[in-house]
């Protein structure tokens, strides 16, 4: 089976600098992928590349979509990556903060959705009904997620930890087949975290969904992912599961230094 | 209580002003006689009024912070509150369209044209407020649209004597069509460098019609606009302006429905997510491209109708009429009637252009006045006369 989104050779360079240089990375359907790497390793222009946020310099963005055929993500804006059902989170959390939660969430509805400014204006009898379906489906996911107790605050009003799965819940109403989470545990103390970690195994397990995510937690990753990639100064030195990644003397050799019996 | 150190503030602030003001409010030379009178009268006055004034602006500064001490969360504004209560809110309503109504019947012709121009800053402050208010895009040459609004209408009658109605709905989509022209050179701008770019398109439009002769007429204008017709009958001077002030009001109130509607609406939610948060708005799936462009025509349709009316109501237009001071008074009926809010922004309209012809009573002081009231606001209020309190969805489950 094609891999649902398949990387080949990206290379980003911003003036000398090679951020990415020549990645290669695929992911299988229902897996739980980790991109980890020392800080400045590249990971999160990474993601910037494969959602059209940067366009690379060079090289492969396939995606081969549950049931559909493959296409390229090359060249494609941020908004047509997210159409093609790609969702993401960030790092610093980017929710709309003069928004309640329920229309966060309606925010990631909004490119399944069709009403333009005729609709907005005539209000006709579809925009009706397709706001109200919004809604619906909107309140669904935030009760998925265990968020429906917040439903009308404000967005910015939440602790930090629902501030971190409302973007996940926001992101999971633009319907991805993958969503690539941005140190998704980042901030969070440890039971948050270990609600994050079910969390992250009910959505691949209920939601048919794929999962690439950039984390620090060592914790979670290693308990988490089917594969882990790793990068260091923009280059990919490791690949394999959890096991193997840990006793990779060129992941030791990245994330300790080069000396490490000397520490 | 008024503390030792504000006293010692307002003792100083009364110096500086004396010292300040003295070269124009002491010394007057009197040139034919060649002699310089000195008003130490003016001079003691301006210490003790100064003195007085920083005392209350002090008092009333701590009151403000006391009061967000006090509440943590934020309050409705009263007239929010009046709309939300459905025991208030049809008797509002009613009384609010029984002064609309009987306005022009009850007050002069003059109080009646310059309610005709409030009304036109009303529009003119909901369109810009989709721009500036829920866009987030800050538009300084709005009243380019005005003038294309104006032109329009002058030009189209000249020439082709087209009438009020129908230059209306081709003003409208002229307006639209300015405002996706203006939008795609401005889409990858933000914050102060597009507010620099709509400066310099604003200008652009009223130096062509300055110049552009064979065109506009250039500096001397377009005289004998005719007013909008009621079916070929001569109403005379005051029905006409009668007249006019209804259009206007049944255009305001067509205004306040559509932008209520856009504000609520899969656009008017992508138009706020973008303002928060530009990259995750295209994260989620929202083209930016659409959005932006949406906006500036929307905004500029709004302008556009208000110009033909401002053509319609003065009969006569030039290029002077757009200068970039009007952009800028829009703008400050935004602001200061409080962003992204339409009762805010009406508000905003109301005060300020009906508070100047007001204020005419105290003559020369008038702007001086104007402008104090403006920075007051600014200071106590900053998010405006009534700040915006947004239909957000309440969400209630339904069981089945």
């Amino acid at each position: 089976m094609e891999p649902i989104l398949n990387v080949k050779n990206l290379t980003m360079t911003f003036g000398g600098l090679k951020a990415i240089d020549n990645v290669d990375i695929a992911i299988e359907q229902g897996q739980i992928a980790a991109l980890i790497g020392p800080n400045g390793a590249g990971k999160t222009t990474f993601f910037n590349c494969i959602t059209g946020i940067y366009q690379p310099t060079t090289g492969k963005v396939d995606i081969t979509p549950p049931g559909k055929s493959t296409q390229s993500l090359r060249g494609l804006k941020t908004n047509q990556v997210t159409e093609r059902g790609l969702a993401r989170t960030f790092q610093n959390i980017r929710l709309f903060q003069g928004m309640t939660v329920l229309e966060n969430v309606m925010i990631g509805r909004h490119c399944r959705m069709n009403a333009g400014v005729f609709g907005a204006l005539m209000r006709p009898k579809s925009q009706k009904n397709e706001e109200k379906e919004a809604t619906y489906a909107s309140y669904e996911i935030l009760e998925k997620i265990g968020l429906e107790q917040y439903v009308n605050e404000m967005a910015v009003n939440l602790p930090y930890g629902a501030q971190r799965r409302l973007e996940i819940a926001r992101a999971l109403a633009t319907d991805p087949f993958l969503l690539l989470l941005d140190e998704p545990a980042a901030g969070m103390n440890p039971q948050e975290t270990k609600e994050l970690d079910d969390l992250i195994i009910w959505l691949r397990d209920n939601e048919n969904l794929s999962i690439l995510l950039i984390e620090h937690d060592m914790k979670l990753v290693m308990s988490l992912s089917d594969r882990i990639h790793v990068v260091d100064y923009g280059k990919k030195i490791a690949e394999g599961t959890p096991e193997e990644v840990k006793n990779n003397p060129d992941v030791i050799k990245a994330y300790l230094g080069d000396d490490a019996d000397d520490a | 209580m008024v503390t030792k150190k504000e006293i010692k503030q307002a003792v100083f602030v009364a110096l500086w002003f004396m010292v300040l003001t003295f070269p124009i409010m002491v010394i007057k030379v009197n040139t034919i006689k060649h002699i310089v009178i000195f008003r130490w009268s003016h001079l003691f006055w301006i210490g003790i009024g100064t003195f007085f004034a920083s005392l209350t602006w002090n008092y009333f500064l701590r009151r403000k912070e006391e009061k967000q001490k006090a509440e943590t969360s934020d309050d409705v504004p009263l007239v929010h509150r009046l709309l939300q209560n459905d025991r208030f809110r049809i008797p509002f309503l009613v009384v609010l369209a029984i002064f609309f109504l009987f306005y022009p019947f009850v007050f002069s012709m003059y109080h009646t044209s310059i309610m005709i121009s409030a009304l036109v800053y009303v529009m003119l402050g909901l369109g810009l407020n989709i721009v500036v208010g829920l866009a987030g895009l800050l538009d300084l040459g709005y009243v380019a649209f005005y003038c294309v609004g104006a032109y329009a209408y002058a030009l189209l009658n000249l020439h082709f004597g087209v009438n009020f109605w129908l230059a209306l709905p081709i003003s409208a989509a002229l307006g639209f069509l300015f405002g996706t022209l203006l939008g795609y050179p401005v889409l990858r701008l933000r914050g102060d460098y597009l507010a620099i770019v709509t400066l310099g398109f604003g200008e652009i439009i009223r130096i062509i019609m300055e110049n552009w002769d064979a065109f506009s007429n250039g500096p001397r204008g377009i005289s004998n606009i005719p007013p909008p017709s009621f079916f070929g009958i001569d109403l005379g001077q005051h029905g006409t302006v009668i007249y006019i002030y209804f259009i206007v009001t049944g255009l305001v109130l067509m205004t306040i429905f559509f932008v209520s509607r856009l504000e609520n609406s899969r656009l008017g939610r992508s138009w706020i997510a973008m303002r928060d948060d530009d990259i995750a708005c295209q994260a989620m799936g929202i083209d930016k491209v659409k959005t932006k462009l949406t906006a500036f025509a929307l905004g500029a349709t709004w302008a556009s109708i208000g110009g033909v009316v401002f053509a319609a109501k003065t009969s006569y237009i030039n290029p002077m009429s757009f200068t970039i001071m009007e952009s800028i008074t829009i703008l400050c009926v935004v602001v200061i009637g409080g962003m992204g809010s339409a009762i805010g922004v009406i508000a905003g309209a109301l005060v300020l252009i009906l508070l100047p012809e007001y204020l005419r009573a105290v003559a020369e002081y008038r702007m001086l006045v104007f402008g104090a009231l403006q920075v007051i606001v600014m200071v106590f209020k900053p998010e405006g006369l009534i700040k915006s309190v947004r239909k957000t969805y309440e969400f209630k489950k339904v069981e089945e």
